[in-house]
């Protein structure tokens, strides 16, 4: 029998006059990789908090493995292992330190402690590093302690909370894959994230949730194929030409888009597969020159723009946000 | 991979978390060796300056003012230790380790007990340190062992009492600067106000009123009487209420923010 891993209902929460979430509903199979996907503020860091007893609902309710998270905390805290948004590490420990303290926390015997903290710094490539203190750790190298560190209980459920924001492209390809293994071991996992590539990465089903509510649910593939037909792009060879390309693609653009435009690459939605044919045709009659055209199927990004209207925001982390993060937090 | 034992079901081991987190609290002061300092030559500059400086105009000589000012340096410098009771608390909640702490199935106690348990070492480790340069320096014991040992745990239960509103604040307090200022606000004056540095009677009658009413004051007066040999039955009375009050008041203060604070 399929179990349903992490269950909502009508989740609410508000923060003052800040409906932070306004009515969540999500179904997570157990085994499988669940992503929470908007920009930033539109209530994924909530429903994680909500969802590992960091926060109560003020309406609607949830469970993991079966348990309540209002009325069964301390199951729900047994299950679920919590990676944050910023590395919560403590760093005036050493990586070691900080591992076996977490295994101590989770009545570990001492000596249990200490070789489950080796294993996981060997698999986490962090042996080298392992005496050092964490405030000597890249930015990289702080995401697998944590990672490491939501680990130790070997949870059956495991939040990653934007785990790669921030993070360099390598630093980023070598957490995924880590993920993805630990799925292999059958760990569910939920997933936050602002970057839609990571969702279609990793996700099996995902949630979009803009302005603390699910604007869309689906397997990456079939919300891609909600949104429909093809995206084409060309971009002219002579920047004079912008506009006229603009205006040809135009003719063949689905309901009431239009076009967009990024630096000089043009993209319209089509329903047509012949469009790309005719396209061809009218860019060449009027005389204009491309670098590159093609037709694919949208990315999320577009699907984002179709279904919210407007663009995913994938701003880099920057200090304010932070820091209005932490200021948000205490003022409630 | 070798099978990891949780602890079964049930409920969290308190003990055992509250010394887990107690120890992390204290390798903190091996990576942070400035700790150290602060809780080691802080104190000591008080002393030193004090007596060195106002003694021969408070009390004549150093000599003498030494012996009437150790038992009030000793709790004034006992009242600061907790400040990392709630500069680590505020820290730990805006790096995020208190969110990880409060996703694991531990006693929620646990955090805030652990604060305290290290810094009852801490409060334990100045005392030695401010006796001991004391002796040093030439202050002599007039209530012999009893009264020394009296004095000694007298002010280490005053520190441990003191935890509990600096855990308020810490917890309280938006930043570390928000915890330092009301910290000094609360602490300075109450130190100063008090009968730690010189006689309430050699001052004007308003403050006199406030000194003596001062918790502060009843601490210094009991430990100063068990250090010197004096009257010791009112102010250790006056003392064991103070802190009675103190943590009746600010313990389940500090843990029910802590709880509530997001």
């Amino acid at each position: 029998m399929a179990t349903s891993a992490i269950e909502a209902e009508g989740l609410v929460k508000t923060f003052g006059k800040v409906r932070a979430l306004d009515g969540i509903d999500m179904v997570a199979r157990e085994g499988s990789v669940f992503g929470l996907l908007g920009p930033n503020g539109a209530g994924k860091t909530t429903a994680i908090r909500l969802l590992s007893t960091l926060l109560r609902p003020d309406e609607g309710r949830a469970s993991v493995g079966g348990y309540d998270v209002v009325h069964h905390p301390e199951e729900v805290r047994r299950l679920i292992g919590l990676t944050g948004q910023y590395a919560a590490v403590d760093e005036l420990l050493s990586g070691r330190e900080n591992l076996f303290m977490i295994g101590r926390l989770l009545g570990v015997r001492a000596a249990e402690a200490r070789r489950r903290a080796d294993e996981l710094l060997e698999a986490f490539d962090l042996a080298e590093a392992a005496g050092k203190l964490a405030k000597t750790y890249s930015g990289g190298m702080r995401r697998r302690l944590d990672l490491a560190a939501s680990l130790v209980g070997r949870p059956r459920f495991l939040y990653l909370d934007e785990p790669t924001t921030g993070l360099d492209p390598r630093s980023r390809l070598e957490l995924w894959g880590m993920i993805r293994a630990l799925v292999a071991d059958g760990t569910t996992v939920l997933l936050t994230t602002q970057y839609l590539e990571e969702a279609d990465r990793l996700a099996d089903e995902i949630v979009v949730i803009d302005h603390g509510r699910v604007i869309a649910a689906g397997t990456p593939q079939q919300l891609k194929t909600r949104v429909g037909g093809q995206v084409l792009q060309a971009q002219p060879a002579d920047p004079a030409d912008h506009a006229a390309t603009e205006r040809i693609l135009g003719e063949f653009a689905t309901g009431d888009e239009g076009t967009y435009t990024d630096g000089q690459l043009v993209t319209v939605r089509i329903d047509d597969r012949s469009a790309l044919g005719r396209a061809v045709r009218r860019l060449d009659e009027e005389g204009i020159a491309v670098d590159d055209l093609s037709l694919r199927r949208p990315s999320l990004d577009e699907v984002f723009l179709a279904i919210t209207g407007h663009l995913a925001e994938e701003e880099p982390l920057s200090d304010d946000i932070r820091n209005a993060d932490v200021e948000g937090r205490s003022a409630s | 991979m070798s099978a990891v034992t949780i602890a079964p079901s049930g409920r969290a081991n308190v003990v055992g978390n509250t010394l887990t987190i107690a120890r992390r609290n204290l390798l903190h002061i091996k990576s942070d060796p400035e700790q150290l300092v602060g809780m080691t030559i802080q104190p000591l500059m008080f002393l030193v300056l004090f007596v060195f400086v106002f003694g021969g105009a408070i009390a004549g000589s150093s000599r003498e003012y030494l012996q009437f000012a150790l038992p009030g340096i000793l709790v004034q410098g006992i009242a600061f230790t907790p400040f990392t009771t709630a500069l680590g608390l505020n820290v730990d909640f805006q790096r995020g380790v208190i969110d990880r702490f409060r996703s694991l199935p531990i006693a929620r106690s646990a955090v805030i007990g652990g604060r305290v348990a290290a810094d009852a070492v801490r409060v334990v480790w100045g005392e030695l340190i401010l006796v001991g340069c004391g002796v040093l320096l030439g202050f002599r014991f007039g209530g012999g062992a009893a009264g020394a040992i009296g004095a000694f745990l007298l002010v280490a239960a005053f520190g441990v009492t003191m935890c509990w509103p600096m855990a308020f604040i810490g917890v309280t307090a938006r930043t570390p600067e928000a915890v330092n200022t009301w910290g000094f606000m609360i602490i300075l004056p109450l130190t100063f106000a008090s009968s730690v540095f010189a006689p309430p009677e050699t001052m004007p009658g308003w403050l006199e009123a406030f000194v003596n009413v001062n918790p502060i004051t009843a601490i210094v007066d009991a430990t100063r009487g068990l250090m010197l040999g004096g009257p010791v039955a009112d102010p250790v009375l006056r003392s064991v209420l103070w802190m009675a009050v103190i943590q009746a008041i600010f313990a389940p203060l500090a843990i029910a923010r802590y709880r509530r604070r997001v």
